[in-house]
Order: structure tokens, then sequence, then C-alpha cells
């Protein structure tokens, strides 16, 4: 009988295929948002994982004073690093495997008569080392060039920008006043997962840097890499109390400098990814809703137009129960193949927004069924009342119905 | 249980119908005394309001009545609830309306089979019992048309073979040729003299043209909610 039933909803539904779709558009669309959110929010977050992995998970940055939320206050006058410092921590801590200085800045650099705007650094060989990052042509810096000497390494998008597709080794590019020759190009790291192209720089030694551009020999940031089996709150840990002691914190003052790690970034930001999937997810549950508030209006008008079918199935001995059935029954395969609908659709918007955001596309199965049985849900609660309306017809009255 | 020698399919003693309340109050049914033995045809007349509709109504299990008794097959059935009123109708009773009502956008064949969806029957049997009941009403060959491909006197005959399909002890007949013209209403209503002599099927047909009613065993006349006679036809339908 159930069989029966099931068949029948279906058939009442393909008696009118396009009213069937319209009324479970918004189921469609409803389910659709929900899986393409989440989808997408699970594939972003797997991104920022690998991402931060690539980035290396096991790396530290320091940078003097407190780190601030809010717009940053005239009070912020800690002591830049130095030199000395990075050395420091590189041969005292034995957490520490690389520690690299490194001083940026916004440079027009200019090669023919092309310029280009972008981030120039100044570091030494152990920056590439603590960011596990490799060379694509050329060469590293010599030590004798980390003296001082006007050599730099290109970042793959600032090559494309200067040479298009001419080799750049050998040549020599301007940045302010320095004429600087170009001695290796970095392999192309991509966007990273805050947006920014992680390509889009210069290295020089620090040294050159120093006198030649920023006219300073302060190290406002530094670059640590762990050693392996470090776990990343000791290695802070250590970190902290050297520097403390470099800088003469006295013992109950606040650091005067901000210790990161990776691993912090990244569950920030996966933290900030959840929410916002989340919050979009609420959101496209409540078109669910209003999908269900549509299923209810069409149902309802179902029952009146088939007032007669209702009295004909009545007088050849259906009884109410079985009546409420079949339009609970049609209301709910009504809204489960809008679910299906909706899943599949919603899993094609999430194929070509992982594509489009290049990050991977990770379907869960579980939110699938979730949203599938969501749906189906969704008929029940709102195809109770209009089946309760059919089931409650007098039949007497529903034979006479127009 | 009872003393006369064959226990009439349906006996209503005493029934009464009344819609409404108070001033609005209509007594549809004033006391209605009538029983229809297996196997009869009978024809029910009188004028509209005489409360003829409602008391086929009140014998199909459509509506319970206000007040006395209903033996049915010699089961009291005046006092039965909804639901077991359309088990009653489901096993035991047929219903040919004036409009025919047959379920739109659905084949002849499964308007047939609706009532032993209802009955419990298996599909393959299904099909075969509405193949056969079709075929007594001459239509086996138009089984997969919708009704809106056949005519008011084949539509009726559709309806006709619905109510045999569940194999009822009666059929109940409200205006069975009031949308059709002569010649249909008389095919329409040989067709049913047939089943009722042939078969043995008992029929009560409202109706308010006397010449239908000729086809029957049995004249009911009612007037205000009462049977004012109940006689005998002239007999043999031409």
């Amino acid at each position: 009988m159930l069989w029966e039933t099931f068949k029948l909803a279906l058939q009442a539904i393909l008696r009118n295929p396009m009213r069937s779709f319209l009324t479970v558009l918004g189921v469609v669309i409803g389910v659709a948002a929900v899986i393409a959110m989440v989808t997408i929010g699970a594939g972003s977050s797997a991104q920022v994982t690998s991402d931060v992995e690539t980035l290396g998970a096991k790396r530290l940055m320091l940078t003097p004073g407190q780190a601030r939320m809010g717009p940053s206050s005239p009070g912020t006058t800690a002591r830049a690093f130095d030199l000395g410092d990075v050395d420091q921590l590189e041969s005292e801590l034995s957490s520490i495997a690389t520690a690299a200085p490194a001083a940026s800045g916004q440079q027009v650099v200019v090669y023919g008569n092309e310029n280009y705007r972008t981030t120039v650094t100044g570091t030494d060989g152990r920056y590439l080392l603590a960011s596990e990052w490799e060379i694509a042509s050329g060469r590293k810096f010599t030590s004798a060039e980390e003296r001082g000497r006007s050599v730099c390494i290109l970042g793959q998008t600032v090559v494309d920008e200067l040479f298009a597709t001419a080799d750049p080794i050998g040549e020599d590019i301007r940045i302010k006043s320095l004429s600087c020759e170009v001695i290796g190009v970095l392999e192309a790291k991509g966007a990273s997962s805050f947006g920014t192209d992680q390509d889009d720089l210069i290295l020089m030694p620090f040294k050159t840097y120093a006198r030649r551009i920023a006219g300073s020999s302060d190290v406002p940031m530094i670059y640590l890499a762990m050693r392996d089996g470090v776990s990343t709150d000791r290695a802070i840990s250590d970190v902290s109390a050297l520097l403390r002691e470099i800088r003469r914190v006295r013992p109950g003052e606040t650091d005067d400098f901000t210790v990161r790690s990776m691993e912090q970034l990244a569950t920030m930001l996966s933290g900030i990814n959840s929410v916002l999937t989340g919050l979009l997810s609420a959101v496209a549950a409540v078109s669910l809703l209003v999908g269900g508030i549509g299923i209810m209006n069409i149902m309802l008008v179902s029952v009146t137009e088939r007032t007669r079918e209702i009295g004909i199935r009545m007088a050849v001995g259906a009884q109410a129960g079985q009546v409420l059935l079949q339009f609970l029954v049609e209301a709910i395969v009504l809204s489960a193949l809008g679910g299906a609908l909706g899943i599949v659709l919603g899993l094609g918007l999430a194929a070509v927004g992982a594509q489009l955001l290049s990050i991977p596309f990770i379907p869960d199965l579980s939110i699938i069924a979730l949203a599938f049985a969501f749906s189906a849900v969704v008929g029940v609660v709102f195809g109770y009342f209009p089946a309760r309306a059919a089931a409650r017809l007098d039949p007497i009255e529903a034979l006479r119905h127009q | 249980m009872q003393n006369s020698k064959v226990t009439p399919l349906i006996s209503l003693r005493g029934i009464t119908r009344v819609y409404g309340m108070g001033e609005a109050e209509v007594r549809a049914l004033d006391g209605v005394d009538l029983d229809v033995k297996a196997g009869e045809f009978v024809a029910i007349m009188g004028p509209s309001g005489s409360g003829k509709s409602t008391a086929m109504n009140v014998m199909g299990c459509l509506d319970s009545p206000t007040s006395g008794q209903y033996h049915f097959n010699g089961v009291e059935v005046a006092g039965l609830d909804q639901d077991q009123r359309a088990l009653l109708r489901r096993h035991y009773l047929g219903f040919i309306f004036q409009g025919y009502n047959l379920l739109p956008r659905t084949s002849a064949l499964q308007n047939v089979e609706l009532p032993l969806i209802y009955k419990g029957v298996r599909r393959d049997e299904r099909e075969a019992r509405a193949l056969e009941a079709l075929d007594k009403v001459g239509l086996a060959e138009r089984a997969h048309h919708d009704p809106s491909e056949l005519s008011g006197g084949q539509q009726q005959r559709v309806a006709i073979a619905r109510a045999l399909a569940g194999d009822p002890k009666v059929i109940l007949a409200d205006e069975p040729t009031g949308n059709l013209d002569t010649k249909r209403s008389s095919e329409i209503m040989e067709l049913m003299q047939a089943l009722n002599r042939e078969e043995g099927l008992t029929i009560v047909m409202v109706t308010h043209e006397e010449d239908m009613a000729e086809y029957a065993d049995r004249l009911i006349w009612m007037v205000d909610g009462k049977v004012a006679f109940d006689r005998a036809t002239q007999k043999g339908g031409k």
C-alpha cells in the first residue's frame, strides 16, 4: 500500500511537471545554497590548512612591540631588532634551526622601459631556508654578496611583469638609485590563502637593503624555523625567554615584542572560515523554510482543486488516514525530489566555485544526507496541514464540488 | 437472527436525517422505512427536495442517519464512524454518479482499478479484474484512453465498470443518465438491466425520468422525506 501511495504521489507530481518544479523551486534553491556553501567552505578550509603547510607550519615570526587590535597607538615605540639578535636566536636556542632577518618596503623597480611596483625585502640566505623556498633558476646569494653587493633574486610575478618571456638572469634592474644584478629567480608559490600573491617580491642581501634603500640597519622582522620535533609552544617560550633577556624586559613587564606562529594563523583563518560558512548556511537554511511554505501553499491549492478526486477516492472506500497519507507522501516526495535536485545543483555550483577559487572540491556526504533528510522533513511539516485538510473533507460535499 | 425467510440486503427503519439546527433545521429524511432484497433493481423517484439523494447517501454509507436503524445484510450500520463506513463502501458498495466522476488524466483502466487499490488487490490481478469489468461494459478496447477522449456514454460505462470491479453487493446509482441524451441513456439502462438480470446484481437508482425508472423492477416514490408509495413497475422495460 505504501509503495502504491508512493507511485500515486509520483504520478500526481508528474501530471503537472512545470508546476511541481515551480512548487519545489524554493527547496531546490535552499538545498543548493546550503550544499554549495558548506562544500566551498570545506574546500577553502582544506586550502588554508595546506597553504599553511607549504608556508611552513614550523615557522615563527618576530616583530617588535605588542600586536594590538584596532588603530595603532603612538605609544608603541619598542626598539627594533638588530642582526646580533638574529644570530643569537639561531645560535643559542636548541629549538630554533634557522633565524633570518627581514626588512621590506614597497619600491618601484625599473628594467628598460618597464617599471613595476613590488615588495623589496632585504634578508639573507637563511630566509630561503626558513621558508623552505627553492631557487627555480640562477643561484642564491654568496656570503660575499651578503656583505653588501647589489644583487637580487626575483619572484616569478616580477619576472613576468618586467621581462615577460626573456631570461632575467644577469640583467640589471634599478630600484631607487640602486642598480642591481639579477642572480636568481624563485620558485613560483602562487596565491596564499590571504589572497596575496606570494611571488610578487624581490629579495636582496639585508645589508645592501639596509644601506642603500632603507637607510637603517634595524631589523623590523625576524623569521624563525623550528627544529623538527619541537613543539610550537616550546619554541615560542624559548624565544620569548631569550628575547626578554636580550631586551632587558623586567619580570612582570609585558613583552616588548610579538611572536606569531603559522599554526596560530591557520587556526584563526579556519575559525573565520567556519564562522562565515555557518552564517551563510544559516541564511541559506532560511530559504529552505520559505521553500517549505511554498510547498504548503501549492499543496493547499492542490487539495482544493482535487476535492472531487478526494470525494471519489472516499466513495470507493479510502479512509481518512489513507487520504492523509496520500497527500503527505505527495508533499514528501515532492520536496525530497526538490532536495535531490538541489543537491545536484549545489554540488555543481560548488564544483564550479572551487574551480574559480582554485580550492579543492570536497563534497561532504554527511551534509548531503542531512540536506536530503531535511528537505523530506520540510515535506512532512508543510505537507501535514494540507493533507489533514484533505482527509477532513466530507465525501458527499467533496463529490458535489465543481 | 431475523424471522423473515430472506434477510433483506438493505433495511431502513425510521430513518431520519436532519441538517442544520433550530430555525434552519431541514428534515431531509423524515422516518423512512424501506427494504431492498438481494437481486432487486429499485428506482427511487420524487420531486427535488424529496430526500431521494439523501436516502441514497445514507444507503451508500456516505452519510449517517440522524436517527433510525439501518441494517446492511443483517448488520446494524447506522452508528458506524467515518472510517468504518469507508470500509463498508470499499467491500460491499459500488457507486455510479450523474457526472461520472472519473479521475481526469487517468486512463479508463486505472480509473476502474481504483476501488481494487483500496481493497489491497495485487497489481496483476487488479489489472485483470479491471479489464474484465471494462469488457462487461463493452469498453475493453478503450482501456488506455483518458476520460477526456471518451464520449459521455462511454465515460458512464467506465464508471459502471469501476463500480463493478470491486465486486460489490449493491450498486448505488445517482441519476446515472442525467447528463446523457435519450439514446445513450437507454444504452446505459439496458446495460444496468442486463447486469441485474444476468449477474444478479442489486441496484438502487435515483432518477427523475420515468422512462428510466421503467427499467427497474420496483419504484419507490418519495415526497417530503417520506416514502409516498412503493410498487412494482410495469416491468420489462419496453
